[in-house]
């Protein structure tokens, strides 16, 4: 049973979340540190530097790094506070267990007696259900060392195939379909590329607000006197000065680069020696795009045809470019098409693996790249390999000293874990630094599928409103706790140093997965006495692979400031951009820039399909969700810092004045926003900022502030990515507060 | 060391992006930890995420100091006018109302006024202001003129500013299109000029 031992409100006021603010609420934070650690931020994926001051075994401040290259001591508002997560009243330090008659409803216990009860669950289960009916879901903010430990843990030690991960929600449709196009899933080119570029074009991505530091590239490539594009429903921070914006329709972004390419071929703005040279595929998309005709591009889109006819000058004529999406084009039920038919506009004008000439996806998570490489993902071992290539299983089977006979098959991705649960095939769960209660769609299934497990165990270092349902509860570590290697969102490999020990009997999590595999008495494999040992058996299981880590040590890591893989050897220097000539290509070996065997890039077929749940009568409007600025992923950590809080306290809805005046909502009411799984009430923001037929409710909140509980399961097909991004909803004004307005504070 | 006399602090508006980690960065100072110098504007949310920070300015005659009945407020040998000293400051509030920029604030709390001293403690140790550090895109700038000037090309600084009838003279620049070319920033007709920035009905399709 995981059903919420007591209220949630009760829960809530033991556990928090609750804030925590540098001076007088807490701890003194004006004394002079014992050290200054250099390190990286532990929140999204561009990973900037920061130094950390550490007193008495307390991150107390921080102080900017700037040496470090990619933010030069830059940092956004999560960057400046995130040492607040430190020391905090709500941090688990000891393990619990689900107790109705506990304040919060869990009692605290020993940790060892926690860890053997873990064991005895997951051996109850597996030995009556079988070894798939229990899953793990981890996490792409672990650092690679844990996330390669997660995927050996549960194939080797549980031999389940269930495993998934929450990059799922996040990286997957720009993953596949960068394997589809270029036979490697990483960022082209590094950012210092952005400012070289004449054209910057940026789909679907709050940069601003999301990945702040990349502002200062994109700026600076507007000084160098670059036009900059912009595709988004809403008029961004980084839109609001662009050159040409492009108000897309939510879901509509095929049609828009399909149309974009249309009139590319049409005047001849394509690099025909380039595409006969180095792509395949070009004449079946070229015939594709035919019928993406201007007007027809407009009518779908709701984009202007002389916008569109601009954007297309602009890209087609230019001589360097950088275009790079995020969230905005993969959150999607056809996620992968839309990222395909921006790789199409990229290729046909040529402008890839030089100078100036970039493509990137923006990485949402601190360890988004490198937590997608190493086999925490349903279909992949380490080094990017694929868990159904018979070659690639031998390989890590004889790394982990084992039979690739024993190495489970492809297992489900996360949402379909939950179906799995629902169908009973899934009976037990383990998650680690992932928080589906509040970050999957459709979140109320979520909920009920947690009550179904027979067993669930969180490690987690704040109760997250997940872990609420959960029989165990395992203390682990915060980012400062431990050490190890992440990879940012330019595929640049770079050093997480440890500065504090955990509290109490909080454990860095590798020791706690090792600590569950001798409970289950399967230690072989899984005694490793520091991140370091980790990490060298993970060079070893990548070597060969795509996403080759051989030649990267911590050291060189450190003499470097980062190593940008693939780095095969040890004299190998890392590789910043990909597919230029001579670069490292283990695939192609010398015939071509691209990763398949010909060298070639391919180009594919991006066919427009509407969003999974088009709006009607009933719901005629269409939603689309996302962050803030002040806030990160699910809000676990974000949501118990004061001053990120004081920033932006709750959720609001944000609606064209247009829109407004139809429903008569003025800006502060309560209104309530509604689809066919669930409904959120939350205070209007009248904004001219955004589209008149969508509506805007960033994600980070949990209970009836989760706008997830809205939201759509629909997923594309090919990524198992969800459509976060569109679904049909329905707006109206209430005349008073909802319940929660009395009992909770802001963040919770 | 201190930073060289050829390191100033240039605010460039059209850059800023509203994330407020200048604000966060400001109130994590040691000598007023809880309290940020810095206001970060939206010049109207219903219309725009426009927004603009403002540091102090650093006049060259200060107008708080001016209408100081308490002589409180000091501007340095090196031009940066600081927090009132607290055994004269009166907690009148005459500086906060005067300041044509809007910058002290009365902290009732300790009555006393406090505003930016552009990081006095991190440059008097060779250290850019925290603010201009951390902000990630550029809208705050400390360095020589060289540099912003190679990095800046549309842009220029000025250190004027018109109010009225009154003229001032900064320490602090602003970055103002070179299109617009003027050596004055006219602060009060700039008062009724529309925000700046893309107008969502545009490009949409009706």
């Amino acid at each position: 049973m995981a059903t919420l031992p007591v209220s949630r409100l009760e829960t809530i006021q033991r556990f928090g979340p609750h804030l925590s603010y540098p001076a007088g609420m807490r701890l003194d934070t004006a004394e002079d540190p014992d050290k200054v650690v250099k390190t990286h931020c532990c929140f999204c994926g561009q990973q900037c530097g920061i130094q950390l001051k550490v007193k008495d075994n307390v991150v107390i401040g921080f102080e900017p790094w700037e040496e470090f290259p990619f933010n030069q001591g830059m940092l956004c508002p999560k960057g400046v506070r995130r040492y607040l997560q430190g020391a905090h009243p709500d941090r688990l330090t000891t393990a619990y267990r689900r107790d109705a008659n506990a304040a919060g409803g869990f009692s605290p216990m020993p940790y060892d007696a926690a860890v053997r009860r873990v064991a005895e669950e997951i051996d109850r289960i597996q030995s009556t259900h079988g070894a798939d009916a229990f899953a793990v879901l981890s996490g792409a903010s672990l650092t690679t060392e844990k996330t390669y430990l997660m995927g050996k843990f549960a194939r080797m030690c549980l031999r389940t195939a269930n495993i998934d991960y929450n990059g799922r929600l996040c990286m997957v449709s720009a993953g596949a379909a960068n394997k589809k196009a270029f036979g490697i899933d990483r960022s082209a080119n590094p950012w210092s590329d952005i400012p070289k570029a004449e054209v910057v074009l940026i789909a679907g991505s709050n940069v601003a607000e999301c990945s702040p530091i990349t502002t200062n590239y994109v700026w600076q490539a507007r000084e160098n006197g670059a036009k900059v594009i912009v595709v988004d429903p809403r008029i961004t921070p980084i839109a609001r000065t662009c050159d040409l914006f492009l108000p897309v329709k939510p879901g509509r972004d095929v049609a828009l680069f399909n149309g974009i390419l249309h009139l590319m071929i049409e005047n001849g703005w394509i690099d025909q020696r380039f595409i006969e040279q180095f792509a395949v595929g070009f004449d079946a998309v070229a015939e594709h795009v035919r019928q993406w005709t201007p007007r027809q591009t407009a009518e779908v889109t709701g984009i202007t045809e002389s916008a569109i006819r601009q954007a297309a000058e602009w890209w087609g004529q230019a001589k360097s470019s950088f275009l790079m999406h995020a969230r905005g084009i993969e959150h999607h039920s056809h996620g992968v098409y839309n990222v395909l038919s921006t790789i199409n506009i990229v290729l046909a004008s040529g402008r890839i693996g030089r100078e100036g000439c970039g493509y990137a996806t923006i990485t949402g998570q601190a360890n988004g790249q490198g937590g997608r490489e190493h086999g925490q993902k349903c279909d992949q071992l380490p080094g990017l390999r694929d868990i159904e290539n018979p070659e690639h299983r031998a390989y890590i089977a004889k790394i982990w000293g084992i039979s690739p006979d024993d190495l489970p098959g492809k297992g489900v991705d996360a949402y379909e874990i939950f179906r799995k649960i629902d169908r009973g095939e899934i009976r037990g769960l383990l998650s680690i630094c992932f928080n589906p209660k509040v970050s999957l769609p459709d979140n109320n299934f979520i909920g009920r599928m947690l009550d179904k497990l027979d067993f669930y165990v969180a490690i987690d270092f704040f109760l997250s409103e997940s872990a609420h349902q959960a029989d165990i509860v395992l203390p682990g570590s915060l980012q400062e706790e431990d050490e190890g290697v992440v990879t940012s969102a330019e595929g640049r490999v770079i050093k997480i140093n440890k500065c504090v020990d955990p509290p109490g009997e909080a454990q860095q999590d590798w020791r706690i997965i090792q600590d569950i595999a001798a409970g289950l008495g399967r230690s072989r494999g899984f005694t490793f006495n520091e991140p370091r040992e980790i990490f060298d058996e993970l060079r070893r299981a990548s070597a060969g692979g795509i996403a080759d880590y051989a030649g990267i040590t911590y050291e060189k890591v450190e003499r470097q400031l980062g190593v940008f893989w693939p780095c095969p050897m040890d004299d190998h220097p890392g590789t910043p951009r990909l597919f230029e000539h001579g670069s490292w290509n283990p695939v192609a070996l010398g015939r071509g820039p691209f990763y398949f065997p010909d060298g070639k890039a391919r180009f594919n077929v991006a066919t427009y399909t509407p969003p999974a749940e088009d709006v009607d009568a009933d719901y005629p409007l269409m939603l689309t969700t996302g962050r803030v600025v002040s806030h990160f992923l699910s809000g676990a950590q974000t949501r118990r810092i004061g001053p990120l809080v004081d920033q932006y306290p709750e959720p609001r809805l944000e609606l064209h004045p247009q829109l407004a005046e139809q429903l008569s909502i003025r800006d502060g009411d309560w209104a309530t926003v509604e689809s066919r799984r669930g409904s959120c009430t939350l205070r209007a923001q009248v904004v001219r900022t955004i589209r008149p037929d969508t509506v805007f409710v960033p994600y980070h909140w949990a209970g009836a502030k989760s706008i997830n509980q809205v939201t759509i399961a629909a997923q594309d097909p090919i990524s198992k990515i969800p459509e976060y991004k569109v679904c049909a909803v329905r707006v109206r004004r209430e005349a008073s507060p909802p319940a929660y307005a009395q009992q909770l504070e802001p963040q919770q | 060391m201190p930073v060289p006399e050829n390191h100033e602090f240039f605010i460039d508006p059209g850059r800023c992006i509203g994330c407020q980690a200048c604000v966060h960065a400001c109130s994590e100072c040691d000598t007023h930890r809880g309290h940020s110098m810095i206001h970060l504007d939206f010049v109207d949310r219903a219309l725009t995420t426009q927004t603009v920070p403002v540091i102090c300015m650093h006049c060259d005659s200060p107008t708080c100091a001016e209408v100081c009945p308490a002589d409180a407020i000091k501007r340095s040998e090196d031009g940066v006018v600081q927090t009132a000293r607290k055994p004269r400051c009166i907690a009148c509030n005459n500086c906060v109302l005067a300041c044509p920029f809007g910058v002290p604030k009365m902290k009732a709390d300790f009555e006393l006024m406090m505003k930016c001293d552009m990081c006095y403690d991190r440059t008097s140790v060779g250290k850019k202001p925290m603010c201009a550090t951390v902000c990630p895109s550029g809208a705050l700038y400390f360095g020589t003129r060289d540099q912003i000037e190679s990095l800046r090309r549309a842009a220029t600084p000025i250190n004027q500013f018109r109010f009225g009838e009154q003229l001032i003279h900064t320490k602090v620049h602003m970055m103002v299109p070179k299109s617009r070319g003027r050596e004055i920033v006219d602060v009060a007709a700039a008062l009724f000029e529309a925000p700046v920035g893309q107008d969502m009905s545009l490009n949409i399709l009706q």
